[in-house]
């Protein structure tokens, strides 16, 4: 048991909320949402992170390195301040989602999984959001969704997270 | 500003994008149908029965009828019993539960809550799709809604019928939308689907008997309670019952939603969307979500938007993801695009799927990218085959049928890749009709 | 019982079973990967699919349950065109480089290709690259060649206990791996190895000594703890190369521990002996065999003649065989003495001559999966028995409750019912409280002085507890482990056992502690009326001993008193595989053969008799004990050592062997006056011996002393309470004093061991300064320890 060093009581408190959703004896349910909420804190995902989140929910390391490992949206390694994740699958494709995708790589001058100089931006390619009809869609660190993305829009956001 | 679902909608019904709350809900006949329910104490297997009546069939794809899945629940039955509902749209081409979660979130809470009268669970989840984070907190939110106002929880409405429900979020995995992969992410594993048999109803979330069923399935519910399967059913046609919301996308004047009921004309459906962009010619029509088979143009404008016309076309209604593509669409990337997505999304469980879905790709890209060989067609299709029924899920099936069908269809563009290592229709790239802008800003 | 048909065949399976059992029922091989009988069905590897009329698809064998009228096709063109697909796939990211690598020759993919694989690859582009990782000192990896069957995963899940290795990732880009920087530390780690069906997880000690084909396969018996697995010795130009189990489902099923795999490693050790040995002067030189056995057998005659013959005593290992042990007891009382005990770490002998004949395990080890409550006494179980650990964890998996006394509260990786974690003095006193429970519950009676002992006593919560488990079940067991019998109060321990068993009605029984411990008991390895046992013999000191297979350092319950015991001695002869510390103490070493080099026979503790041949010739000079005693005993002019062969030994022990020692089980203790002693004060010492320090010949194997298990006997535990009160922490160096001698060894906070108490490993030459395994210590920081000098 080694004693939380990177885990805050803020994110011990949110994941002890998601907790009271499962069966007491059903902790390791709460592990994709434990997990998203120590990386909103620290941006990625680190192996001592994810064994704390492991020894706070009574699983094996392993066990929770499987899932972190398993799903797209965790990071793990470190990103830059705001990860952009691009749609570029076939129905936004069709309404410029490769475009948009294009025109950030040569507006940062990145390409996918690149971090920015500046460590501010990184880029990755995105799989369907379940947005198609927005097409251009992109998300901002996960959570944030902007619809629409025209290249004066893409202008706009860029200057917003800068 | 009224969202235009088009003139048949029940479920997108007078939403205008702020009005999800419950009050709002309640004014348009919301919770009427649970209220109706227990205090005429309409007993659990009628309300079956009423959802068998109508024709009902599952919205996540498979198009199994909901009535006669909810009576496989074991009943009466010691211990847990779970519900779930499927929100982690994520099949390409498919965004119709997104707005259903965010513009009207209510009518899938009393949805679910009438099913879980029906089969007697006191605990629900809702699993929603990673991506749509927006979605998953108004969710969450509209449930707070509910249990203040005594909808959910102990004893609903005086009842002594209590139930539960939380969401579950995803983070980032197309195959969490297979129902047993999905049960697996709420158990906090990786989601990679559970061989069956057994079932859920017999062997679920925490091996305990689980119902599943799509966002859109549970959100048709409340009306067949309220005004009764028949007139549901009447809404579409025999074994075809209801409206269904279809996703527009691709080569079309206004991408979007539009729920029409059962058995429209495509004609019809694709004129709610002002045509194809800019007035070209209709190449092709993948009709029910990435994983159906393409069907070309001309067939495709002779069908009907309903399950059976559609397999009868040698495609699937699927989840209802219409994807549209013109004459300048180059059908060899289209194809590379969903063996890319179906290659990342594999979970790599079962051999056939993480070592088929790779190749097919590596292939189609080559083909796309010039270095395709001629024996590379036959070879796609033979690899199809090996893939296709030998999975532990229809991801494999899902992987294999649009690749099929592209070659199938579309095969002289395929040879002329290979033989004059450029693409058919143009310059290349997936299109060339321009994307429209107007629409864009139409939407601020 | 349903019917159905494999490639129209008849069979009938249970309801439940698969179309892969009916399969095998018949005989008919299905090709598979991720298929085992002993995990569950993963049903991922896809080669088993199968052709089934009016299925839709190829269904997999292994997962598909049979059902009434079910016609199955194994190898009809649509099934084996699926499976050739399969196969295709498996192969396009497979290295084929069968000849360099360490499975060729044994491999399932290998072996299948040739059926199912088509000669040239379609598979036109790149193939993946998996980088290796370090699982430790037993397990190799060469993860690109894994086909991700996830055995090895649900191993750990299911059958260790616990989750090490896992899949991260996934799709094609998915491996087996440990959590960074981890290795894997279960006791029964190996079996990964023969599990995986391709050379992904492969021995690492073995890792390109040999390729299978140039092995031979001879069967042996395990010579370490009381199980006896059953063993394929592999032998390349008579040297022991590798060890595997030999499937034997009453005994180790199919599995084996780390320690009856790698233990081999120790047969070829630096430190074997090649030649006699004797102690001429000062000098310590080689002589030939007739030399050394003259001067053994003047020695004895020598001291018998000065100090009479009781003044002679042997200590042997129960690790030696059943016919070593036989002539070393007739060589022994035809010298005239009776003082002579393979139960070397047992100090409280209170009860001999008041058993009525040999301690064992009760019942047989398959017998465990129908308990329904199960009361262990005293054990390290995991580290003490693996594989019995093991039978019980997947017992619990389906309701035995298992119920712990014990000091220590290890992780058993298996759902524990109730358990008392009591001070080593305050043990007795629980059992006693359990049969007090057991009295009110029951509403039965004790005999009387047992009545008056636990009349005093308050029955805690923990002893209710497990009384109520053990009173509401039908089958039940009560198990004294090692460290119940090397307890300072063992006989109280045992009488008070067996009185619980009786009042449950349930089976009352020992874990053993090693391979031969029955064995030795049923051929007379204990002294009579007339003799000492291995304590007497330390505490009032002998003018000759004769060892076999001992280490006195490691082997004995007080290292300190026996070597002093031994230096003190006239004349010592050692049998010995190893040098060892025998110039120390020994005036002749004997260097005798190993298990591998001779035939014999072990008993163990479900008291089966399993009888072995060498597979390798003596290394060296060195000689199988049995004939080396028959030639002394000739020497020494005692009748009855002429003996031809192995068979005639056993012949002399009884025509039938197995008859012979079912006649003698028996572990009813009477006569013997309960009186539970007052929990004494201080600091107790608790004393276990490790998994890999048992005996010489694990202590003897380097891959098996790099382990994490071998890492941490070398730590002092000590109870969370005093570790605070002391200031110490897991790491800082401490100095643990006993009767006045001190060690120092770093320290390891303990927060499952029991108030105050310093664990200090037995059995290791860094902690035998101590002395007795049992008794009260002193603690301190070494760094002030050192100041204070
Ligand atoms: C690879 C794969 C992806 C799927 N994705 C979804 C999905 O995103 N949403 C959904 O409702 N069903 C999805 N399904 C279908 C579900 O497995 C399940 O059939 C459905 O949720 C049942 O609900 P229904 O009967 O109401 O349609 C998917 C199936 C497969 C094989
Ligand atoms: S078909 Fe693909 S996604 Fe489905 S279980 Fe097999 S590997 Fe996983
Ligand atoms: S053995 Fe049946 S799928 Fe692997």
């Amino acid at each position: 048991m080694s004693t939380s060093a990177l885990l805050s009581d803020a994110a011990k408190r949110k994941i002890d909320r998601e907790l009271t959703k499962y069966p007491a004896d059903q902790k390791q349910s709460a592990v994709m949402s434990a997990l998203a909420i120590a990386q909103d804190e620290h941006g990625w995902l680190p192996n001592e992170l994810q064994d704390e989140v492991a020894n706070y929910l009574g699983m094996p390391s392993i066990a929770v390195y499987e899932v972190a490992t398993f799903y797209n949206m965790y990071n793990l390694k470190p990103m830059g301040r705001h990860k952009i994740s691009v749609c570029t699958n076939l129905p936004c494709a069709f309404s410029g989602g490769v475009d948009a995708a294009e025109y950030l790589k040569s507006k940062l001058g990145v390409d996918w999984k690149e971090l920015t100089a500046d460590g501010k931006f990184t880029l990755v390619e995105g799989e369907c959001m379940g947005a198609c009809g927005d097409a251009p869609v992109l998300l901002v660190n996960n959570k944030r969704m902007c619809s629409f993305m025209s290249p004066e829009k893409l202008d706009k956001l860029i200057e917003e997270l800068k | 500003m009224m969202i235009d679902y088009g003139p048949d909608a029940i479920i997108l019904k007078g939403l205008d994008g702020s009005n999800w709350r419950l009050k709002d809900y309640e004014t348009r006949a919301g919770y009427q149908a649970l209220k109706k329910i227990l205090k005429d104490g309409i007993k659990p297997e009628d309300v079956t029965a009423e959802v068998k009546k109508s024709g009902l069939r599952g919205r996540g794809g498979a198009g199994f009828p909901t009535g006669l899945k909810w009576s496989f629940m074991p009943r009466p039955f010691a211990g847990p019993k779970y519900l779930v509902c499927n929100s982690d749209e994520g099949e390409p081409g498919t965004f119709k539960d997104r707005d259903i979660l965010r513009y009207n979130p209510h009518i899938l809470i009393e949805g679910m809550i009438i099913a879980a009268y029906a089969m007697g669970t006191a605990v629900g989840y809702n699993y929603i799709h990673g991506e749509i984070w927006a979605e998953y907190e108004r969710f969450e939110e509209a449930l707070e809604e509910a249990r203040a106002a005594g909808y959910l929880g102990r004893n609903i409405l005086g009842s002594d019928f209590s139930f539960e429900l939380h969401s579950h979020h995803g983070f980032g995995a197309y195959i969490c939308g297979e129902e047993t992969a999905l049960l697996e992410s709420i158990e906090g594993k990786k989601g990679q689907p559970r061989y069956k048999p057994p079932f859920p109803a017999s062997f679920g979330l925490y091996g305990k008997p689980t119902t599943i069923n799509n966002t859109e399935t549970f959100a048709a519910v409340p009306y067949i309670l309220r005004e009764g399967g028949e007139a549901f059913l009447n809404l579409g046609k025999p074994n075809n019952g209801g409206t269904k919301i279809f996703s527009l996308a691709g080569h079309v004047t206004r991408p979007g939603n539009y729920e029409i009921n059962m058995g429209t004309p495509f004609a019809r459906l694709l004129e709610l969307a002002g045509g194809v962009r800019g007035g070209r010619k209709l190449k092709g029509v993948i009709p029910g979500g990435s994983s159906t088979p393409v069907i070309k143009g001309d067939l495709m404008m002779t069908l009907d938007m309903d399950y059976d016309s559609i397999a009868k076309a040698g495609s699937m209604l699927g989840s209802g993801a219409v994807m549209v593509m013109d004459d300048t669409t180059c059908m060899v990337k289209a194809a590379e695009r969903l063996a890319y997505f179906y290659f990342e999304e594999s979970c790599g469980q079962c051999t056939p799927c993480r070592e088929g879905t790779g190749w097919l790709y590596r292939i189609v890209h080559r083909i796309e990218h010039g270095l395709g060989r001629t024996e590379d067609l036959d070879l796609l299709l033979n690899l199809a085959d090996q893939i296709q029924g030998r999975t532990i899920c229809a991801l494999g099936d899902a992987a294999a049928m649009p690749v099929r069908a592209f070659v199938k269809n579309y095969r002289e563009e395929f040879e002329f890749h290979v033989a004059h290592k450029r693409c058919m229709v143009g310059p290349g790239g997936y299109s060339t009709s321009p994307v429209n802008e107007p629409l864009a800003m139409a939407a601020e | 019982m349903i019917n159905l048909e494999i490639d129209g065949r008849p069979v009938q399976v249970e309801s439940g079973a698969t179309v892969m059992d009916a399969a095998n029922k018949v005989g008919t091989f299905i090709p598979h990967f991720c298929y085992h009988k002993k995990l569950s069905i993963a049903a991922n590897c896809r080669m088993c699919l199968v052709q089934i009329e009016k299925a839709p698809k190829p269904m997999p064998a292994c997962a598909t349950p049979a059902s009434e009228g079910m016609k199955v096709q194994t190898n009809s063109e649509y099934a084996k065109t699926a499976q050739k697909g399969v196969m295709e796939f498996l192969l396009i990211n497979h290295p084929l480089d069968c000849p360099i690598c360490d499975q060729g020759g044994e491999c399932q993919l290998q072996d299948l290709a040739v059926g199912y694989g088509a000669p040239a690859s379609r598979y036109q582009e790149e193939k993946r690259v998996v980088v290796n990782k370090n699982l430790g000192p037993l397990i190799s990896t060469d993860m690109t060649r894994c086909i991700h069957c996830t055995r090895c995963v649900r191993f750990g899940q299911e059958i260790a206990g616990i989750m090490e290795l896992g899949q991260a990732g996934r799709g094609e880009h998915s491996e087996i791996l440990a959590f960074v920087g981890k290795t894997v530390d279960s006791e029964l780690s190996g079996n990964v190895i023969d599990l995986c069906p391709v050379g992904a997880l492969t021995s690492k000690p073995f890792r390109y000594t040999a390729r299978s084909w140039e092995m031979s396969r001879r069967k042996s018996i395990s010579p370490h703890d009381g199980l006896g697995s059953n063993l394929v010795v592999q032998v390349k130009q008579d040297r022991v190369m590798r060890v595997l189990p030999l499937e034997n489902e009453a005994i180790n099923e199919c599995w084996l521990s780390d320690k009856d795999r790698y233990s081999y490693e120790g047969l070829n050790s630096e430190d074997r002996l090649g030649k006699p040995m004797m102690k001429i002067g000062d000098a310590w030189t080689e002589v030939d065999w007739p030399i050394a056995l003259q001067a053994v057998a003047e020695g004895l005659k020598v001291v018998r003649e000065k100090h009479g013959a009781e003044s002679i005593g042997a200590l042997a290992s129960p690790h030696q065989t059943l016919e070593e042990l036989y002539l070393l007891n007739k060589l022994v009382r035809g010298l005239g003495s009776g003082n002579i005990d393979a139960r070397l770490r047992q100090v409280d002998t209170s009860a001999d001559g008041r058993l009525a004949g040999v301690r064992w395990l009760g019942m047989k080890f398959a017998d465990i999966a129908g308990l329904q409550s199960v009361l262990v006494v005293g054990s390290t179980l995991r580290k003490e028995h693996p594989l019995i650990a093991n039978r019980l964890r997947q017992a619990a998996k389906k309701g035995l409750q298992v119920n712990l006394v014990h000091v220590a509260d290890d992780d058993l990786l298996m759902k524990v019912a109730n358990k008392a974690i009591v001070r080593p003095g305050g043990m007795v006193g629980m059992l006693g409280a359990i049969a007090k429970a057991l009295v009110e519950i029951k509403k039965a009676s004790l005999p009387g002085d047992v009545a008056t002992a636990v009349a005093g006593i308050v029955v805690s919560p923990d002893a209710m507890a497990i009384a109520q488990s053990l009173a509401q079940q039908a089958k039940t067991a009560v198990l004294l482990g090692n460290f119940a019998q090397h307890h300072p109060q063992y006989t109280m321990l045992h009488v008070l056992g067996q009185e619980i068993a009786r009042l449950t009605g349930g089976t009352f029984g020992l874990l053993n502690e090693a391979a031969n411990s029955v064995g030795a008991a049923a051929v007379g390895v204990e002294p009579g009326k007339d003799g000492m046992c291995a304590q007497g013999m330390v505490r009032q000191p002998r003018k000759a001993y004769v060892l076999m297979g001992v280490e006195p350092q490691q082997d004995c319950y007080d290292p300190v008193a026996t070597m002093s015991a031994l230096r003190a001695a006239d004349f010592v002869v050692s049998l010995a595989m190893f040098k060892g510390a025998a110039a120390e103490f020994a005036d002749v070493v004997l260097p005798i053969a190993p298990f591998t080099e001779t035939a014999g026979t072990f008993v163990n503790a479900e008291g089966t008799v399993q009888s072995f041949n060498g597979v390798v010739k003596p290394l060296g000079e060195s000689r199988p004990a049995w004939k080396v005693l028959r030639v002394l005993g000739n020497l020494l002019e005692l009748p009855g050592f002429e003996q031809e062969n192995i068979n005639s030994i056993r012949g002399e022990i009884a025509p039938d062997l197995q008859a012979f020692v079912d006649a003698r089980l028996n572990n009813t203790i009477s006569g013997v006056k309960v009186d539970i002693p007052a929990a004494s004060g201080g600091i107790a010492r608790v004393a276990e011996v490790p998994i890999y320090a048992a005996d010489p010949l694990v202590r003897h194997a380097p891959s098996l002393q790099k382990t994490a298990d071998a890492r941490m006997a070398r730590r002092i535990g000590l109870s969370a309470g005093l570790a605070e009160k002391l200031g110490i922490t897991t790491g800082m160096d401490v100095r643990v004093t006993q009767a006045g001698n001190s060690i120092i060894l770093a320290a390891a906070v303990d927060n499952g061991l029991a108030p105050d108490c310093v664990r200090v490993a037995a059995a290791l030459a860094e902690t035998a300064a101590l002395g007795p395994m049992s008794g009260s210590v002193s603690i301190e920081k070494a760094a002030m320890a050192a100041a204070a000098d």
